[in-house]
């Protein structure tokens, strides 16, 4: 059997890893040594471009970019009306699964997530140098059937086979449980990008027994910098009397700042935040105490679910002989002081919140093939699963937290004499009206001879599989005809759809690799000459006019080896850029350094090296990025 | 009405009136289970006589075991018919473990054994509750009602709680009742006498709890909150 790779699919962050030759799991770096890809995805006029070089053109092309595309998949309009307000690209209502709009494409969330997968998959077969077609892919156990078919959906689309679809927090405890060899009960409070679960585990001999999972799909890091948001827009009317609520552009720098100033808050007491927008520059200090007020509800939103799993569990918090925090929300002192006055115990902190999703997702792969024999994992399915009945109630047939894989067959018969169809209307959630729940999908079964009330008998049979997806199938069994209907395709995506999609992608395959060299080239250029287009305006006459007409030169001819389509070109082109621009950041700092400090530092008349100057500079492009990349840690 | 708002018993269906017809029964008694001719005994399951006092670790341990053979994790490389096999086993295990795991599930699923039929979790036997219980409920219901119909004063508030305290105690002592009358069955089994009266007072049992549980949730709605309204099954 070909190598089998797990995969922490996050909000904002994704991973790749593998358990190797020697049974010791590994995350696999890009080429540049990074293990976090951002869940970014960029539809330019140029070509698709996935994580980082998504990200560094993020503030200048708002609205074709897409992040935090997992809160969108299977999700219905209602879901997502609020969130839909606060992403600067567009999300098309629709009955059933919300679509969106990127620049000039409409493309669904699986499309989206398909993007971010297929680049791992390259940066796994990059590393490993064979090719990559089956996967196991982690969620939040919050997730409903509709989340978790997208995102096999998504699977497939990028060309692989998801054998296994595994909550992130029981993926944790799988690479916490095995590093400790731990035994006992543990809590796993995974706070992330989007998503919160808390699951509460029994750990014993290698088997993880799931008790309880709760959660709540529509909470994490993204919030609290949406609350962030929200409070510096007020202060920026305030202050400057500019409102930037409908600046595209401008949300998406403040957003990134407010991003990168939250994460800093978790090692310091106070912070600066400044950001230059086109008419002013916004500069104030945050303290770690005024970001607490801002996101206190919303990490208190996270213990009621905490107290329920505890009550599912059976079991009260001192019960709890450890406890395992996932995701870099985690980080946050707030969260972590919260988590140990519910528990009443110090969280574990030992490992990298960040990869242990990923982690145990690879471990979990390798069980599937058979190389770990000692683990089992017996998992729960998160929400109850029932259908409608009289006057639209929520009748459950499985409870929530029953273990899967489960069953449970019914039989049902007719109200009306002569009634030959009926309707089936599946739902999952906890709620007592039906219509309150997720609609998962619903069938006719029809064809049902003509009897008398009560005499046909449908036998309708729920199940759900080992990856928590459900099947539900109905069977006239009195006229021993068997009327099978299964309802699998709820992701919004019928299966014609998924294939087209699979088979654009695999005749794209070459094209592929082609067009991302191109698109990167393209966008490095794109993001050197904004930047240094910015430095010349803000340093407005201090740069003499040779220099500034030498830079332009350069700009126009990057410009033009930029409408080429020749990576090797249009690099080139970026590199003069960069030494260019690199000039003017020397005397930019002479000038400062000379304005400060007469004499300079030393005093031995030299320039401060420029900030990036070295071998990462023709790659990296201007200042903007060095402060992004401290963002990565915060969230997953 | 009330039993089907609170999912006790499936009441009539209704489609949603697209062939013209536009209700749909669950005939009673009619549930069957997805396992006949696989193994219907959950007791045998795991190699258990049909008695109510289980060793919970020996259980577990042999619950781990069983999984440990038909997980579907295990059966990956497997044809899609040994994993359709393995998927339907483990099934089976994991509904057997819930069932004799928790001691009043297992009293239920007992009684269902016995009865040759399949028991709904959260669903009790049709037993009918005593006449004293009724009486007893009435009395507080009246007070609930009233309650409903004026203005939810913190006064108002306080007395229901009270009230609901009292029929949580009523309904754990129940329980208690329950749970200590297991070694008789044991012990009827050993013995080889007839069960069938201790059947009878188990489904009273489990009917005055389920009852209880209605009335409680009723009183958990009108105050207003919305805890343990979900919690429909309990664990060990």
């Amino acid at each position: 059997m070909s190598r089998i790779v797990g995969i922490d699919l996050g909000t904002t962050n994704n991973l790749v890893a593998y358990v190797d030759g020697s049974g010791v799991p590994r995350v696999i770096p890009d080429a540049e040594g990074r293990k976090l890809l951002p869940s970014i995805v960029a539809y330019t006029p140029h070509g698709v471009m996935v994580g980082e070089t998504a990200r560094r053109q993020l503030a200048r092309n708002p609205t074709r970019t897409v992040y935090s595309v997992k809160r969108f998949m299977g999700r219905g309009w209602d879901d997502v009306r609020e969130e839909a307000r606060h992403v600067p690209f567009t999300i098309i209502p629709s009955a059933e699964v919300v679509r969106i709009r990127a620049g000039d494409r409409e493309v669904t969330p699986p499309e989206v997530s398909s993007q971010v997968l297929r680049a791992l998959k390259l940066q796994a077969e990059a590393h490993l140098g064979e090719p990559i077609e089956r996967a196991v892919i982690t969620v939040p156990a919050y997730f409903n059937d509709a989340q978790r078919q997208a995102t096999k959906d998504a699977g497939r689309i990028a060309g692989l086979e998801v054998l296994r679809i595994v909550n992130e927090p029981t993926a944790a405890s799988l690479a916490y449980g095995l590093q400790k060899l731990a035994q006992g009960v543990i809590a796993v409070y995974d706070l992330g990008g989007g998503t919160f679960d808390i699951s509460i585990l029994r750990v014993k001999d290698g088997v993880f027994e799931v008790l309880a999972t709760n959660g709540n799909t529509h909470l994490g890091g993204d919030d609290f910098d949406q609350a962030m948001v929200q409070w510096l827009l007020a202060d920026i009317e305030a202050r400057h009397g500019v409102d930037l609520s409908a600046d595209a552009e401008g949300l998406q720098e403040l957003r990134l700042g407010a991003e990168a100033a939250k994460c800093r808050l978790s090692s310091e007491e106070r912070t600066a935040l400044t950001i230059p927008f086109e008419t002013f520059t916004y500069r104030r200090d945050i303290t770690r105490a005024e970001l607490e007020r801002l996101i206190a509800s919303l990490v208190d939103a996270t213990l009621g679910p905490c107290r329920m799993a505890l009550e599912d569990a059976g079991l009260v918090a001192g019960q709890i002989d450890e406890i395992v925090l996932v995701g870099g929300s985690t980080r946050i002192p707030l969260v972590r002081r919260r988590v140990q006055e519910l528990f009443g115990k110090r969280p574990h902190s030992q490992l990298n919140p960040d990869e242990v999703v990923a982690v145990g997702a690879a471990i979990q792969a390798a069980v599937l093939k058979g190389e770990v024999k000692d683990v089992l994992l017996l998992d729960v399915t998160p929400l109850s699963l029932g259908i409608e009945t009289l006057g639209g109630v929520f009748t459950k047939l499985i409870e929530r937290n029953t273990t899967i894989p489960t069953k449970k067959s019914q039989t049902f018969s007719t109200a009306a004499d002569s009634q030959t169809a009926v309707t089936v209307r599946v739902f999952q959630g906890e709620r007592e009206m039906a219509a309150d729940n997720k609609l998962l999908g619903q069938f006719d079964l029809i064809g049902i001879p003509a009897a008398p009330r009560g005499v046909p008998q449908i036998e309708v049979a729920f199940d759900i599989d080992a990856n928590g997806i459900v099947h539900v199938s109905a069977r006239d069994t009195a006229t021993g005809k068997e009327q099978s209907i299964r309802i699998t395709a709820s992701s919004g995506i019928s299966k014609e759809e998924i294939d087209r999609f699979v088979k654009e992608a695999q005749s794209h395959a070459d094209d592929d690799k082609k067009k991302k060299a191109l698109a990167e080239a393209r966008n490095e250029a794109d993001t050197l000459i904004y930047s240094t287009e910015k430095t010349l305006t803000e340093l407005g006459e201090k740069v003499d006019v040779a220099e500034r007409s030498a830079i332009q030169e350069q700009i126009a001819a990057a410009r033009k080896a930029m409408e080429g389509t020749d990576p090797e070109a249009i690099r080139s082109a970026t590199q003069s850029l960069t030494q260019a621009s690199h000039k003017l950041a020397e005397q930019m700092y002479k000038q400062s350094a000379a304005g400060a400090a007469p004499g300079g530092p030393g005093g031995d008349g030299q320039p401060p090296p420029p900030p990036e100057a070295g071998a990462g500079a023709g790659k990296e492009g201007p200042v903007v990025d060095a402060e992004f990349e401290e963002a990565d840690k915060d969230k997953k | 009405m009330r039993n089907v708002l609170h999912g006790i018993g499936l009441g009539p269906w209704r489609s949603l009136g697209a062939y013209g017809h536009d209700e749909f029964l669950n005939g009673p008694g009619r549930a069957r289970s997805h396992f006949v001719g696989i193994m219907n005994d959950y007791f045998e399951v795991f190699g258990l006589p049909r008695k109510l006092q289980v060793d919970l670790d020996a259980l577990q341990r042999s619950f781990y075991d069983l999984s440990r053979r038909h997980h579907p994790d295990f059966h990956q490389g497997a044809g899609e018919e040994a994993q359709a096999r393995a998927l339907e086993a483990s099934a089976l295990v994991n509904r057997a473990y819930r069932a004799l795991r928790d001691p009043v599930a297992r009293v239920e699923y007992l009684i269902a054994l016995e009865e040759g039929r399949e028991v709904r979790e959260e669903t009790t036997a049709k037993a009918k509750v005593s006449m004293d219980l009724l009486a007893e409920v009435l009395e507080v219901q009246e007070a609930l009602e009233e309650a409903k119909s004026s203005e939810l004063t913190d006064e108002a508030v306080g007395r229901l709680r009270a009230e609901r305290q009292r029929l949580r105690e009523r309904y754990q002592a129940e329980e208690d009742a329950l749970i200590a009358a297991v070694p008789e069955w044991d012990a009827a089994v050993d013995a080889g006498e007839d069960r069938k009266p201790l059947l009878e007072r188990f489904k009273q049992r489990l009917a005055a709890r389920a009852y209880l549980r209605t009335v409680i949730d009723d009183f958990t709605q009108a105050i207003g909150e919305d805890e343990g309204r979900h919690v429909a099954y309990r664990r060990h």
